[in-house]
């Protein structure tokens, strides 16, 4: 894990993105400007469309801004290069997705193991104790010798939510986590990425239009429209 | 590589029977090229060496002009006493060289006392011959003097003939010659074989003793159609003929040009063309082998590819670099072909084995020579052919992917 010595772990600077489709050009998100503090259970929220995904995208250096400056932990990450990206990803960030993500060919074991093994290279006397104590903290160390088809949805989720700490990153992202989990499950997922946060320190931005979810964020930003309509808002507390 | 091979392994068997299909067709054309290199090869050995080891020999040596009239079998470009002595003293001295036979080769008419027809006629010293053409005592129906080919006073007959013309072995025979100045002679012999016949030239040439084909010609001393070489190693036929290409080059006659030519078995025969033919198969099937395993593992790849891009796009997300998802698809080709090669393989050599233990008969030249292949492949061939798979394997994931490598993660993320 990267050595931290600021308050903010991502900022947005009149960041926009724009998707050319044809002659006709989408504004994703249109000059957006927000500080995300470490170690906040962030959320960003808003109708489908409202460029949510955009947002997690650049901050994960999955896309690149057409316009403003992305940082996180400190470093510009817009203008990386696909390797650069990937070795900034591998060493710093975590990934928790809609649909889970999970490989199927491999064992629950196995796929938390993955970014240890083929990313980080380390050899298994680390990856084990990384491995099984991730999977103990998601409650699915018993499960560890099976293989994603024979989960539940909420399983899944926790393996990949194990998956996304286990190489200690400062920030976890997740898009839609709860978007193909029930009720009850869902509002488990969100208490485990918070108690998550609590024991490993990691930052969580997570994206959702799930009102049932939104109340569980520390910190919240409402987008609309690729717009940022209300800003940094805490827990119990106004937009600042 | 251990953990990527693991991982492509096991991506490999996410779709078992495509995986299985594809495996098994590789497999059946490493299988094909095994058993046709195996066949075509013993055939090829089985058919040169009947063929040189029973008529030609591996070189022959003329006087020069010769061979650009050896259909005529002209009896004035015989190799002089005097030259022979020469060329019998450095073949005699020769590296590589094992043996060698002078013979008169001539035309003749031969009558039963009932009937007459034209003859070809090899004399040969009985000894020599046996020497460079071990396997012609196996062509002769009726021998019965064991390791003696013939004898002087007695003649083999060419089966054709002697079929024709009702000859049997013991019966008496009369053969009349023009010499090279055009005076006729003739001698009586005692039919001691009957030689089978094959296919090329000499194939179905009569035997006598070289000094009665001297005496027959009315020559003084024996002059030479032809002397037959034979090499200690096949292999090295090639290069015995530089060297003594570039010995007798050095005997001229009065105008200077060389006396003598020199032939290798390969241009004295025009079986050597279907050994050329059944080695321009042998590639053709390999070239099969190269479409089959392109097309193949190129198709597996490409779908692979494209049924997990939004895996791709985790994996990319995760933090695996380009070059390492690159990686991971070229190691599935791979495996693919290391898999296909190694049971293709197993099965070709087994089934060589299997073949080598019953034997295959063969006829060639009619039915008169029958010969039982002993299939065998060099470990070479198999190497070769499994190194080809393995090649063509890497080669065929590298398009695929470097299409996955390639893929945008946001975009792969988002592929439904």
């Amino acid at each position: 894990m990267q050595e931290m010595d600021i308050v903010d772990i991502v900022s947005f600077r009149d960041v926009s993105k724009i998707y050319r489709m044809g002659e006709v050009e989408v504004t994703a998100l249109g000059d957006v400007s927000l500080d995300i503090p470490q170690g906040a259970f962030t959320a960003l929220v808003g109708p489908s469309g409202s460029g949510k995904t955009t947002a997690l995208n650049l901050i994960g250096c999955l896309d690149r801004p057409t316009r403003g400056e992305v940082t996180v932990a400190g470093r510009s990450v817009g203008r990386m290069g696909r390797s650069e990206g990937a070795a900034f990803r591998g060493e710093n960030l975590g990934f928790v997705f809609q649909d889970f993500n999970l490989l199927p060919v491999l064992t629950v074991y196995e796929n938390v193991e993955y970014p240890l093994l083929m990313i980080r290279n380390l050899p298994a006397d680390k990856r084990r104790p990384a491995v099984e104590r991730v999977l103990s903290a998601v409650d699915m160390g018993s499960q560890a010798g099976k293989y994603p088809a024979q989960l539940s949805g909420g399983q899944k989720q926790r393996v990949a939510i194990a998956r996304a700490l286990v190489g200690e990153p400062i920030l976890v992202l997740a898009d839609e986590p709860t978007a193909n989990l029930d009720g009850a499950t869902a509002h488990k997922v969100v208490e485990l990425m918070k108690r998550m946060r609590d024991e490993f320190g990691t930052t969580f931005v997570f994206s959702t239009h799930d009102p049932r979810i939104m109340d569980q964020a520390e910190v919240t930003f409402h987008l609309e429209d690729g717009r940022l309509i209300q800003g940094l808002q805490t827990a119990g507390e106004g937009t600042i | 590589m251990i953990k990527v091979l693991r991982l492509a392994m096991k991506n490999l068997l996410r779709t078992k029977r495509r995986t299985l299909l594809t495996g098994l067709l590789i497999a059946v054309g490493v299988v094909a090229v095994i058993m046709f290199t195996g066949l075509s090869g013993s055939f090829q050995r089985a058919i040169v060496g009947q063929i040189t080891d029973s008529v030609i020999s591996h070189i022959q040596v003329h006087r020069k002009g010769y061979m650009a009239s050896v259909d005529n079998l002209p009896l004035d470009r015989m190799i002089p006493p005097g030259a022979y002595g020469k060329l019998a003293d450095i073949l005699s001295r020769a590296d590589g060289v094992e043996a060698f036979s002078p013979r008169i080769k001539f035309g003749a008419m031969l009558s039963n006392y009932a009937q007459t027809t034209t003859v070809r006629l090899n004399g040969v010293d009985p000894e020599k011959a046996r020497q460079v053409v071990p396997l012609l005592s196996s062509r002769v129906k009726g021998a019965v003097r064991g390791d003696t080919l013939l004898k002087k006073g007695e003649i083999l007959l060419p089966e054709t003939v002697a079929r024709g013309m009702g000859i049997k072995t013991g019966d008496t025979v009369v053969v009349v010659a023009n010499n090279k100045d055009g005076s006729v002679n003739g001698m009586t012999f005692e039919v001691a074989g009957v030689v089978e016949s094959l296919m090329g030239p000499g194939g179905r040439d009569g035997y006598l003793h070289i000094e009665e084909a001297a005496a027959l010609l009315r020559m003084e001393a024996p002059e030479i159609s032809e002397v037959a070489v034979r090499i200690k190693n096949f292999e090295q036929v090639p290069a015995v003929e530089e060297r003594l290409r570039t010995s007798l080059g050095a005997i001229t006659n009065k105008q200077n040009t060389p006396l003598f030519e020199i032939h290798s078995w390969d241009r004295l025969t025009p079986f050597y063309n279907v050994v050329r033919m059944i080695d321009i198969m042998t590639l053709g099937i390999k070239v099969i082998l190269i479409a089959v395993v392109l097309i193949s593992v190129l198709n597996v790849m490409m779908m692979s590819v494209y049924e997990r891009v939004r895996e791709i796009g985790t994996l990319a997300a995760m933090g695996t670099r380009p070059g390492q998802i690159m990686a991971l698809f070229v190691a599935e080709g791979f495996c693919l072909g290391l898999a296909g090669a190694f049971a293709g393989a197993a099965v070709g050599l087994g089934a060589l084995r299997v073949l080598r233990m019953t034997g295959v008969d063969v006829a060639f030249g009619g039915a008169n020579q029958v010969f039982t292949l002993a299939p065998a492949v060099e470990p070479g061939e198999v190497i070769s052919a499994c190194l080809t798979v393995l090649g063509v394997s890497i080669l065929a994931g590298l398009q695929p992917a470097a299409k996955a490598a390639r893929l945008e993660p946001v975009d792969a993320l988002r592929h439904v």
